[in-house]
């Protein structure tokens, strides 16, 4: 009895965003209203469990690591944000998470150009690795704005537009599927779960 | 002063950090995890930020009877209720929190998100309307990964799964990997924006 109420609801509220694809209505507006409350509704008492209770209670009245109170005044600044004349107080939780950025650099440099142009630097022993090192030399000089894409270089840079479609339509199609998984997923929770028409 | 203290503190332990990651000393590796520890004990108290956020706005839809007020107490009922659930029975299965994450959360999460499957295919019509080159290559290119990935492509030819494969690991690689060094650089010299105090937009506005 207290699945079927469950698989009530859940149906009712599927069904409430598939009214969406009708036009915008009452039912997806309520929805859609009580989704946003129940999914920040969900992460409050998570965050409470995995990173109040661990990072900031248990150190300081468990561990007694009273230096913990300080970066905890220094996060509850962010409420000042709210308040007109000491919002400025809010820029300190913000400053001290933004330090974090020099660590940003050269991790960055290190895993997104220098890894990727490593393995981008092979011998051209094949046709396929000639294409991949063709394709990603002529994308990187089509975003190179300081030459205007004319002539020959007009010419070498579509060749990197074509290669960026067929890696935009590789995205595009992997979208697709990944969408119409979801969708034969609720599909068939309406039909089997809740209706029971199909095993 | 209002401004110059945060950009000393972002400038300073950018710095530091810059440093540490080319010479790991003890001192500077204490100085990181001690860092950390501060990190997380700030961190939790971001989401102040979107809760009072999400109920000061709502409030004053309903405070001054808005077009659409009503809504707004539904979402502020839903917030309320699932963290109370969660504060007082626990979080643990079986608990109401996970009824209302099981039953209310992830039905309408996964449904809105597949609504979007209805969106791409006309986004992809649109796209084929569009009779330029690049917009049929990249249609071209859909279709084939799309039946590459299900049973009825092979079905179709043997060539489908095979050119499916290909255009994963050449082409796309290749712009992935183009892509992914053009991302890598622009994230650099935005970190060094910050770390020099040339951007200062997460300072916000004001004083």
């Amino acid at each position: 009895m207290f699945e079927t109420i469950s698989n009530f609801v859940a149906a009712f509220l599927t069904l409430c965003i598939f009214s969406f694809l009708y036009k915008d209505n009452p039912f997806y507006k309520f929805a859609e209203a009580l989704l946003v409350g129940v999914s920040m509704g969900y992460a409050i008492p998570l965050l409470f469990e995995n990173v109040f209770m661990p990072y900031v209670y248990t150190p300081i009245f468990l561990d007694h690591k009273f230096i913990i109170i300080i970066p905890a005044l220094i996060g509850s600044l962010y409420i000042f944000r709210f308040t007109k004349n000491l919002s400025w107080l809010a820029r300190y939780p913000i400053t001290f998470s933004m330090g974090i950025v020099g660590m940003g650099i050269p991790m960055s440099l290190h895993s997104s150009v220098l890894v990727q142009m490593r393995s981008a630097m092979l011998p051209l022993a094949s046709i396929n690795i000639t294409l991949i090192f063709i394709g990603t030399v002529t994308i990187l000089l089509y975003f190179f704005f300081s030459k205007a894409h004319k002539g020959i270089y007009g010419k070498v840079t579509n060749v990197g537009i074509w290669f960026m479609m067929i890696g935009f339509g590789a995205s595009f199609g992997y979208t697709v599927m990944a969408r119409i998984s979801l969708l034969i997923g609720r599909i068939q929770f309406l039909l089997g779960d809740w209706l029971g028409l199909i095993k | 002063m209002k401004r110059q203290i945060p950009l000393m503190i972002v400038v300073i332990l950018g710095s530091m950090f810059v440093v540490h990651t080319f010479v790991p000393h003890k001192i500077s590796a204490d100085f990181f995890d001690w860092f950390q520890d501060w990190i997380k004990a700030i961190s939790p108290f971001a989401i102040l930020l979107g809760v009072i956020s999400l109920s000061m706005v709502n409030g004053t839809k309903i405070k001054r009877k808005a077009p659409n007020w009503q809504y707004s107490v539904v979402t502020l009922i839903g917030l309320a209720f699932t963290a109370i659930a969660g504060f007082v029975w626990g979080t643990q299965t079986g608990t109401p929190y996970m009824w209302l994450f099981k039953n209310v959360q992830m039905p309408m999460g996964a449904t809105m998100f597949s609504l979007l499957a209805f969106y791409i295919a006309s986004a992809a019509y649109k796209a084929f309307r569009a009779r330029s080159t690049e917009a049929t290559v990249l249609l071209i290119a859909a279709v084939i990964v799309m039946l590459g990935q299900v049973s009825l492509g092979a079905m179709i030819s043997k060539w489908i799964p095979i050119t499916s494969k290909w255009i994963l690991n050449v082409p796309n690689l290749a712009a992935k990997r183009a892509i992914m060094i053009g991302v890598g650089l622009g994230m650099t010299a935005t970190s060094l924006k910050i770390l020099l105090g040339i951007e200062r937009t997460y300072l916000g506005g004001g004083k």
